[in-house]
């Protein structure tokens, strides 16, 4: 590894951070600034500055926290930090990374759980019709998170208003649509 | 002049009213707008924060839909959705092996030459040099411009206006004869995809937002993002209860501001669908 902290790609998750995204977490020079701008941060166990300074270091148990964070959940992907920062580092990309590889190996961290949820509640409604069937999504997400009676009140002030389609939109190609799904996501059951 | 349009899930379903402005809007304004056929969700947060390859797959094959349908231009009225294709159109054209791959998958051809419109680039190109003749019924109101995320970053790519503190939408709206404030959260996150699964952050995060629009004294919050709408205006009970108060300022789509100066008619802009009501 170069003797250069800036031109250096740490070994371990931060190499595979790289290899996927061009993001290079030894860019960061711990300004802060994508934690003081990140409207999730105080929901967060380790703002995105640390996340950094945690990949940095390459160390296995450090890179295991940053896989089972809650952090990678909350985030919103509002691209805030990459606005503001100054090295220009992606890092909505990286938590994009970071999540499906926390997925992938069983790492999601339990907190995330209605977050994961409704994730794969969303992705399966278009799977089947090709496009979002909202009254589906609530069904999904209320069978994965138990949460029966959260926004019982919504649907009706919804329907009232014409805002909710009973029978969902189904466009003709949806094997075309389930067959993207097969070839992108191929075997993980994400 | 005909121009493609995509109008996303949301402009189906819960902010309907979007597509019902944007549409009449078009209208007033004799551009012809055609959908694209057989259109499809783009994937929106679930799938960029679930798998990659299916998150450039989805918005490829609407962009591929739309050239088959000789469509070169088209009107994306949804911030997400707006951000998903022309990251999608960006990352296909840096990378020609990862397009290969999503090629592949979707069995479509794909040149990437359609270019992407969000609502207010369409206005700007169509609609406002022809705008201040036509108003009949200024919109005369103080009114705080939110832009939101997605409309403006990642701005690498977007290339859309400033990142922090854009400026079209409040040109467009002084034209339409409203008043914009000068404010601070015109590009903060209202909590987005969190609306069903964290609704107390949407709280705390649109509860900020709608804070300090009316501090500044603005009476309409004005938006382009059917996310941005549905979280100020059907979250206001979680909002109000994070402000320990009941704030009534309501939030109306840019079009249907536009549609309403040049004196279009309240239903057909679907006003009277918003869960707080219009009142200005």
């Amino acid at each position: 590894m170069s003797s250069d902290p800036h031109y250096s790609i740490p070994a371990g998750l931060g190499s595979e951070v790289f290899a996927h995204t061009e993001v290079k977490v030894s860019h960061c020079y711990q300004c802060g600034k994508c934690s003081a701008g990140c409207p999730l941060s105080e929901e967060m166990d380790y703002p995105p500055s640390v996340i950094m300074r945690m990949l940095q270091t390459a160390s296995p148990e450090l890179e295991e926290r940053v896989l089972r964070s809650f952090s990678i959940w909350v985030c919103l992907t509002c691209e805030m930090c990459f606005a503001r920062c100054p090295m220009s580092i992606d890092i909505p990309k990286l938590m994009d990374f970071l999540r499906e590889k926390s997925l992938k190996e069983k790492k999601a961290n339990p907190k995330a759980k209605e977050i994961v949820a409704f994730h794969r509640s969303f992705l399966d409604s278009i799977r089947y019709t090709g496009r979002l069937y909202e009254i589906g999504l609530f069904a999904g997400y209320k069978a994965r998170t138990l949460k029966i009676f959260d926004d019982m009140d919504l649907a009706p002030k919804m329907i009232r208003r014409g805002k909710l389609n009973i029978i969902p939109e189904l466009i003709k190609d949806r094997s075309g649509v389930a067959s993207i799904f097969r070839k992108t996501i191929k075997k993980n059951k994400n | 002049m005909t121009l493609g349009f995509y109008p996303g899930c949301s402009l189906k379903g819960s902010s309907r009213e979007y597509a019902e402005s944007v549409v009449a809007v078009a209208k007033a304004f004799d551009i012809e707008i055609k959908e694209i056929n057989d259109w499809n969700c783009c994937g929106a947060t679930a799938a960029h924060n679930l798998n990659r390859e299916l998150s450039l797959a989805l918005p490829a094959r609407i962009l591929s839909l739309a050239e088959k349908q000789g469509l070169n231009e088209i009107v994306v009225p949804c911030a997400a959705c707006y951000s998903r294709l022309t990251v999608t159109k960006f990352e296909l054209a840096k990378d020609p092996e990862l397009r290969k791959k999503i090629v592949a998958a979707n069995g479509l051809e794909y040149s990437g030459t359609a270019e992407v419109l969000n609502i207010i680039q369409m206005l700007n190109k169509y609609v406002t040099t022809k705008l201040e003749g036509r108003v009949v019924k200024p919109f005369d109101h103080k009114v705080a411009c939110y832009y939101g995320c997605l409309l403006v970053r990642p701005h690498a790519i977007l290339k859309f206006d400033r990142e922090e503190d854009p400026q079209l939408m409040d040109e467009l709206m002084l034209k339409a004869g409203a008043t914009p404030v000068d404010w601070a959260f015109k590009t903060e996150c209202c909590g987005a995809g969190l609306s069903v699964s964290r609704t107390s952050s949407v709280g705390r995060l649109s509860g900020k937002i709608i804070r300090d629009a009316v501090d500044r004294g603005a009476e309409a919050m004005i938006v382009a993002c059917p996310m941005c709408h549905s979280n100020l205006d059907m979250r206001r009970g979680a909002i109000n209860s994070f402000l320990g108060e009941k704030i009534s300022i309501p939030v109306l789509y840019v079009t249907q501001v536009i549609g309403l100066a040049v004196g279009l008619n309240f239903k057909t802009l679907g006003l009277q669908r918003h869960f707080v009501n219009v009142t200005v």
